[in-house]
């Protein structure tokens, strides 16, 4: 097994790892994720079924309803949630999910903006630790 | 690069406003460090969508908040709960639920938020005007702000839209300022089914290019004039659930969309998407996993809220034979005081008609038992209830919706 490094954006602080979960179209996870499961239930998605638990998510943007940080946060408090995200695109409702789940429970669940250029690679990966500090995010890929 | 904080900003972070307006703060600066916003600005109304109970969090997050003192400081509405506190008899979940679902609602209505409960604001006495700056939640709504009125929203999410009611401020990114409002995909439609009525073509519309668009905001031609209202509410609320759409432009329809050019801001668009009659038809189709003939246990309607002029176009078509179903129809408090005033509730009633008020059936436990399949003129219903309930959905247009209830199956006209 050998390790490669990626540079990120912090958008919340924190610092996990596991295995990844690459998503191949954007989720709402207000009706597309069972808080209580972390199962992908979005019947249009192509990932439906999917468990996002302890994983480093692999979000490209986020998508439909305005009530997906509730779902997050809740999921989160519950154990459900994924361990870290990474995203393509800033995500204020996805973001804001991760922050309350910090602050209501000092659950951490650290979400940084990945380059696009990175996506395929961090993709292919077995698993990532990601560490998102204030000055920036550092990505450690398991190939 | 960090936020800029006006003195005003300074006194909230350091609880000069009270506690609940402190926490409230360092949460959105946190958020504008986030999203990249560089300073704050007023806004004059919220809406808030974290009434709807989503498991402990919300309500956690909503009594420390109140455990802090904490009071709205903008008029503020307040999007569906979970239950329906008028007739809270059709709560059909578990009795926790129903607890902690009115707990979550009062517990809004105590930090001063107006007790609305609808997800169709902008058809009430707070409607927005055309410029002003809010901050509102649920994103049906945030579209047709941003759309059809013209008012400013980003897509506020649950916690933060409370949080900027606590504070009166709003992280100034997105589509708060003009640059980011023109549109950067351009999508013809280039036929339309002939036998479609407005509201269906609207709801394809928003549907294909909600999956279609990305995060782009879409200019629509070829879209005939004197779409209502409420079309563009269904549009909106189809395109915000096949897709994160939080502004689109009708060209010749919407306030910033007087033409084609004024609404790409003179910029070519990236995206250049055409819609026939038959992908039109396709987005339709991929809304129903049942087929003709299908089955169905009740049929839900009233996603978004309906109004008063749905309420106007519904009630000639309940005339004739007793529905072999229930019919929901999921309103806001103040249009079913109107369809009382009007004493429609009878005949509704009569018509197999459930009222609905506060809620909405795909996001609360209101059905019988066992109903494992609906139909539904909506978009975003249609969309989101396999997921939230279980179930099976056909889609169809509202007079498909009623034969279909006289049926008790699906019905195409």
């Amino acid at each position: 097994m050998s390790a490669r490094a990626f540079d990120a954006v912090t958008l919340v602080h924190g610092a996990a790892s596991g295995p990844v979960l690459r998503l191949d179209e954007p989720l709402s996870f207000w009706g597309g994720l069972d808080s209580a499961t972390g199962t992908i239930i979005d019947r249009l998605h192509p990932q439906c079924g999917a468990c996002v638990t302890g994983s480093i998510l692999m979000l490209p943007s986020g998508r439909g309803s305005s009530s997906g940080s509730a779902t997050l946060a809740e999921a989160l408090r519950l154990g459900a949630g994924p361990a870290a995200i990474l995203m393509l695109e800033r995500d204020a409702i996805v973001v804001v999910g991760a922050m309350v789940a910090a602050e209501l429970y000092g659950l951490a669940c650290p979400v940084a903006l990945a380059d696009a250029r990175d996506w395929e690679s961090l993709g292919a990966a077995a698993s990532l630790t990601l560490e998102a500090g204030p000055d920036g995010a550092a990505i450690s890929a398991d190939l | 690069m960090a936020v800029e904080l006006s003195s005003f900003d300074r006194e909230l972070v350091d609880g000069k406003h009270g506690g609940g307006a402190a926490f409230a703060m360092r949460l959105l600066v946190r958020f504008a460090e986030a999203v990249d916003a560089r300073a704050f600005i007023d806004i004059e109304a919220a809406h808030v969508d974290g009434c709807l109970y989503h498991g402990r969090a919300s309500l956690d997050f909503t009594e420390r908040m109140i455990e802090l003192g904490g009071k709205v400081r903008v008029p503020t509405t307040l999007n569906v709960g979970s239950v329906d506190l008028i007739h809270p008899e059709l709560f059909r979940g578990t009795k926790e639920h129903a607890e902690n679902g009115a707990r979550l609602m009062r517990a809004h209505v105590e930090l001063g938020c107006a007790p609305t409960f609808t997800c169709a604001p902008y058809q009430t006495m707070w409607r927005p005007r055309f410029g002003a700056q809010i901050a509102w939640g649920e994103s049906n709504a945030i579209a047709f702000a941003n759309s059809v009125i013209g008012a400013r929203t980003n897509r506020y999410g649950d916690f933060i839209d409370l949080c900027c009611a606590m504070t009166g401020r709003a992280p100034a990114y997105g589509l708060h300022l003009s640059e980011n409002r023109v549109a950067r995909a351009l999508v013809e439609i280039a036929a339309i089914p002939e036998d479609w009525d407005s509201e269906q073509l609207a709801v394809a519309v928003g549907h294909a290019i909600g999956r279609r668009c990305g995060g782009l905001i879409p200019a629509i031609v070829g879209l005939p004039a004197g779409l209502s209202e409420d079309d563009l509410k269904a549009l909106g609320a189809a395109a915000a659930s096949s897709g994160a759409v939080a502004l689109f432009h009708v060209v010749g329809r919407t306030p910033e969309a007087p033409d084609l050019e004024t609404a790409c801001g003179g910029l070519t668009p990236e995206l250049r998407l055409q819609l026939t009659a038959e992908d039109l038809r396709e987005a339709a189709r991929s809304l129903s996993n049942l087929d003709e003939g299908a089955p169905l246990g009740a049929v839900s309607l009233g996603t978004p809220h309906f109004s008063i002029d749905q309420f106007v176009r519904l009630m000639p078509l309940l005339d004739g034979e007793r529905p072999l179903i229930d019919i929901f129809v999921n309103c806001s408090r103040a249009t079913l005081d109107e369809v009382r005033m009007r004493g429609w509730e009878k005949p509704l009633h009569n018509a197999r008609v459930t009222l609905v008020a506060d809620t909405c059936v795909y996001v609360s436990a209101l059905m019988k038992p066992g109903v494992g399949t609906i139909m539904t003129n909506s978009g975003k219903c249609a969309y989101y209830a396999p997921g939230n309930l279980g179930v099976g959905v056909a889609y169809g247009s509202l007079p498909e919706c009623i034969a279909s209830a006289r049926a008790g199956k699906v019905v195409r006209l």
